[in-house]
């Protein structure tokens, strides 16, 4: 159900990627982001996968958990690659009625799913491997220097952070809610498109009332426990560039000199 | 007496929707609470328990009156942040007072706040998580632990700040009997390191550990005194629509049978002893 | 009417390396006008058996019959179900949505398919049921009331479907003593005027002793034991190995027994207790 979902999740390690400075991991995520949009070829992705692949093995998670949170993006994955497939014009290899398979598209839907995967898999890795919070004060650190330009670096980690903390525990209400109405006779499941959105608000209305008494505990939590703002704020775990996170920089460098270096001779 | 906090005359008073009618929570209340003393604080839902507890440190301020806490008066806005760090406070339900989505960050986010040094945030962590018996737990995700562990990692996020006083505002209303069982012994290991504690409670049987028990009715103080002293008011008590400990009551039938039991006794192990040695 | 659990067995996550064996084996049955209780600490099985009752869940094997329906047939409609059994869940004030106490009450007799006059009267039954006065309640908003007159209107919720069996998951969760109180007489109130089997899960042990006609144990998804109060209460060491206690003046004569004081064995109420205890002592005097 909705608790597969794995994308965001963070899987538990002390593997060198776990260990790596959050700023570096998210630096490479943005980088492995672009270069697979400048890859024009599938050479290029084969060196991005086995890189990938790398860093997976590095890491430890398993490949099966990885995989797993693909579930959710397969519909629009197959949506991609059949739109990709049937409408790029071409040498025609198969017909059907109006559909006309050609073999640009065929090149051009995988393609794109492959670009897909690697992407998802990729910023899936950042968070699988680095703990929320310190994605977040990685996020926080990164963005500082825009503070200047009124960027609210702190505040939006902290959105972050608590939105990290609650959504299994809104996901969990929101089962609870479902299953009571449910036993009060409530059927989400038959009826037409309107039927089956007003038979939402049963579950919606207690969700947003559980949302709002959680914010009010929540904030009073917060300031009882002396929370003001980022002024001031000292933190657990500093963040200090290693010798390892120095390798990854010079990795993550020779990787892009490749992709770039790949796309230009090919 | 070295008086941890003193309330003087404290009314409080909010609005439930019209301005020209406020609702009093606290009617003109007179406290003072000892250093390093056990006060438990009882009353139905709308006596002003909730209320008082939030006037303790600052998360609510007096509409009339002052209060005191640690020498530091709640209406001044320069001394907040030194009573919210004397005055810790732990909430009723586990789940809405966690900010972390791992334990130990969770724990840290108080000493943090206070800009303390990296480090030494780092071994108060560690030695806090360890006090509530939850250092194997340091890197789990809240949600995946019970509501008594989840009260306990709250408790260590307060123990983390160090406080001079903590404030428990019903902390086992949702717990099982094994979950209010670890936080109340947890409850009396604090107590026994010298820091003071009050707990509001619904429970009598947690209400008998304290050295001193309150009793509050419509935002006054009803009864104030060491439990023995209060539980004697057996008749009182029941007629604000709250219970009396086992024990109070047996005690109570005993007596009415002819038996003479002391009404200073008010828990299961005084009242074996008592009946044992009777002659 | 009676309801039969017949061999219940669920497992969570069969085939995968998760799998779990969530209950195992249980059997019980009670009969109109009874009332069951349902002990086992947190993660003991008990959530998980409640939700098969209520069709909820279906089991891996096992039947459940209410009267002379086996609920877990396919062919057996949830509606038919629902109007069989009723479940109140735990903190159900979390469950409130509508406008006023009176829409609310009649969301469940609505899925049910009643007709509108068959609904109103439903709805006033229930709210009067639970010990709120109708007149006064029905156009309130149920957001805008105390702790406790929240959690009867959830509950007059599911009476007003009329279920046979009604079952209440530790419906005084975090009330206070009167709230408490309160929500208890309620529950048996609804009880002895409808006739219907109730089933309470709770953790107060002295609770369950009072008003329970039967009580079932649970721990790690198996039945450990059942019977009366009486006979469930006799078997401390049981009870203690799988995390559960006695009703605290059980627990206290217990106590005394076990120091030579001559008691009745399991002794239930703080009454017969402090008679026994006088007479003893008086006895000793002499």
């Amino acid at each position: 159900m909705i608790r597969d979902i794995t994308i965001g999740q963070f899987f538990p390690g002390d593997s060198v990627i776990h260990r790596l400075d959050p700023r570096v991991k998210i630096i490479a995520t943005l980088l492995f982001i672009i270069e697979l949009f400048i890859v024009d070829n599938f050479l290029g992705f084969a060196i991005a996968a086995l890189c990938l692949g790398v860093v997976i093995n590095v890491s430890k998670v398993p490949l099966g958990y990885i995989v797993r949170g693909l579930k959710p993006i397969i519909i629009i994955l197959l949506f991609t690659f059949t739109l990709n497939m049937f409408m790029i014009d071409g040498h025609v290899i198969w017909k059907w009625g109006f559909l006309e398979l050609t073999e640009e598209g065929l090149r051009t839907a995988v393609f794109m799913a492959v670009r897909l995967i690697l992407l998802i898999i990729g910023s899936s890795m950042l968070t699988l491997c680095t703990r929320p919070l310190s994605l977040t004060d990685g996020i926080e650190r990164l963005l500082s220097p825009f503070k200047k330009i009124g960027v609210p670096a702190h505040e939006i980690a902290m959105m972050m952070t608590i939105a990290l903390r609650f959504i299994p525990t809104l996901l969990e209400e929101t089962d609870k809610i479902m299953k009571a109405q449910q036993a009060r006779g409530a059927d989400f499941e038959t009826g037409n498109l309107i039927h089956r959105a007003k038979s939402l608000i049963p579950i919606l209305v207690p969700l947003f009332v559980s949302a709002f008494r959680i914010a009010q505990d929540l904030a009073m939590a917060m300031e009882a426990r002396c929370y003001r703002g980022g002024e001031n704020r000292t933190r657990m775990n500093e963040m200090k560039l290693k010798k390892r996170d120095y390798t990854a920089l010079v990795l993550l460098t020779m990787f892009l000199a490749v992709i770039i270096t790949e796309s230009k001779l090919f | 007496m070295d008086n941890i906090i003193t309330i003087e005359n404290l009314i409080f008073e909010y609005n439930k929707g019209d301005e020209s009618h406020p609702v009093r929570a606290i009617d003109n209340l007179n406290l003072q609470v000892e250093r390093g003393s056990f006060t438990a604080i009882i009353g139905k839902n709308g006596s002003g328990k909730s209320t008082l507890a939030k006037n303790l440190n600052g998360l609510l301020l007096p509409t009339e009156g002052v209060i005191h806490v640690d020498g530091y008066d709640t209406r001044d806005d320069d001394n907040i942040w030194n009573i919210r760090q004397t005055a810790g406070m732990v909430f009723q339900n586990p789940d809405n007072q966690l900010v972390s989505a791992i334990v130990e960050d969770d724990v840290a986010f108080g000493p943090e706040n206070l800009g303390i040094d990296p480090a030494e945030i780092r071994r108060r962590v560690d030695k806090a998580l360890k006090d509530v018996n939850m250092g194997q737990f340091k890197k789990k995700a809240p949600h995946l632990l019970s509501g008594g562990q989840k009260q306990r990692i709250a408790i260590a996020g307060v123990v983390a700040m160090k406080p001079k006083c903590i404030i428990f505002d019903e902390p086992t209303a949702m717990l099982d009997p094994k979950g209010r069982a670890e936080i109340m012994s947890i409850i009396d290991e604090l107590h026994a390191e010298g820091i003071t504690v009050i707990l509001i409670t619904h429970f009598m049987d947690e209400a008998v550990r304290a050295d001193r028990v309150i009793i509050m009715h419509e935002g006054r103080i009803l009864l104030d005194g060491t439990p023995q002293k209060v539980f004697e008011q057996e008749e009182l008590i029941r007629s604000v629509n709250l219970d009396v400990p086992l024990m109070v009551e047996m005690g109570a039938k005993l007596r009415k049978a002819g038996i003479d039991i002391p009404q200073s006794i008010i828990t299961e192990e005084e009242m074996v002893e008592y009946i044992c040695q009777y002659e | 009417m009676s309801i039969r659990v017949e061999n219940l067995i669920h497992i969570y996550d069969k085939g995968m390396p998760t799998e779990q064996l969530a209950l195992d084996n249980i059997s019980f049955a009670a009969d109109d006008g009874r009332m069951v209780g349902i002990i086992g600490h947190t993660g003991s099985g008990k959530s998980t058996l409640l939700q098969h009752l209520n069709g909820l869940l279906r089991p891996d094997s096992g039947k459940i019959i209410i009267g002379d329906t086996d609920i877990t047939q396919p062919g057996v409609s949830m509606v038919e179900i629902r109007k069989k059994i009723g479940l109140v869940f735990q903190y159900p004030e979390y469950q409130l949505f509508e406008e006023t106490v009176a829409k609310d009450v009649a969301f469940g007799p609505k899925n049910l398919g009643l007709s509108r006059e068959e609904i109103d009267e439903r709805v006033r039954e229930a709210i009067e049921l639970v010990g709120l006065d109708y007149e006064e309640m029905k156009d309130r908003s149920p957001f805008e009331l105390s702790g406790g007159q929240k959690r009867r209107v959830a509950i007059a919720g599911v009476v007003a479907m009329r279920p046979e069996v009604l079952i209440l998951d530790e419906p005084t969760a975090g009330l206070d003593p009167k709230a408490h109180k309160d929500v208890l007489n309620m529950v048996e109130e609804v009880h002895k005027r409808t006739g219907n089997i109730t089933i309470l899960v709770s953790h107060n042990m002295a609770d369950i002793a009072r008003l329970c006609d039967k009580i079932i144990v649970i721990d790690s998804g198996k039945l450990i034991t059942s019977g009366t109060p009486y006979e469930v209460f006799s078997k401390k060491e049981e009870l203690r190995a799988v995390g559960l206690e006695l009703p605290p003046v059980t627990r206290f004569t217990e106590t005394l027994r076990e120091r030579g004081i001559d008691l009745a064995a399991t002794i239930l109420d703080t009454d017969t207790a402090a008679e026994q205890i006088a007479a003893y002592l008086k006895g000793k005097a002499k």
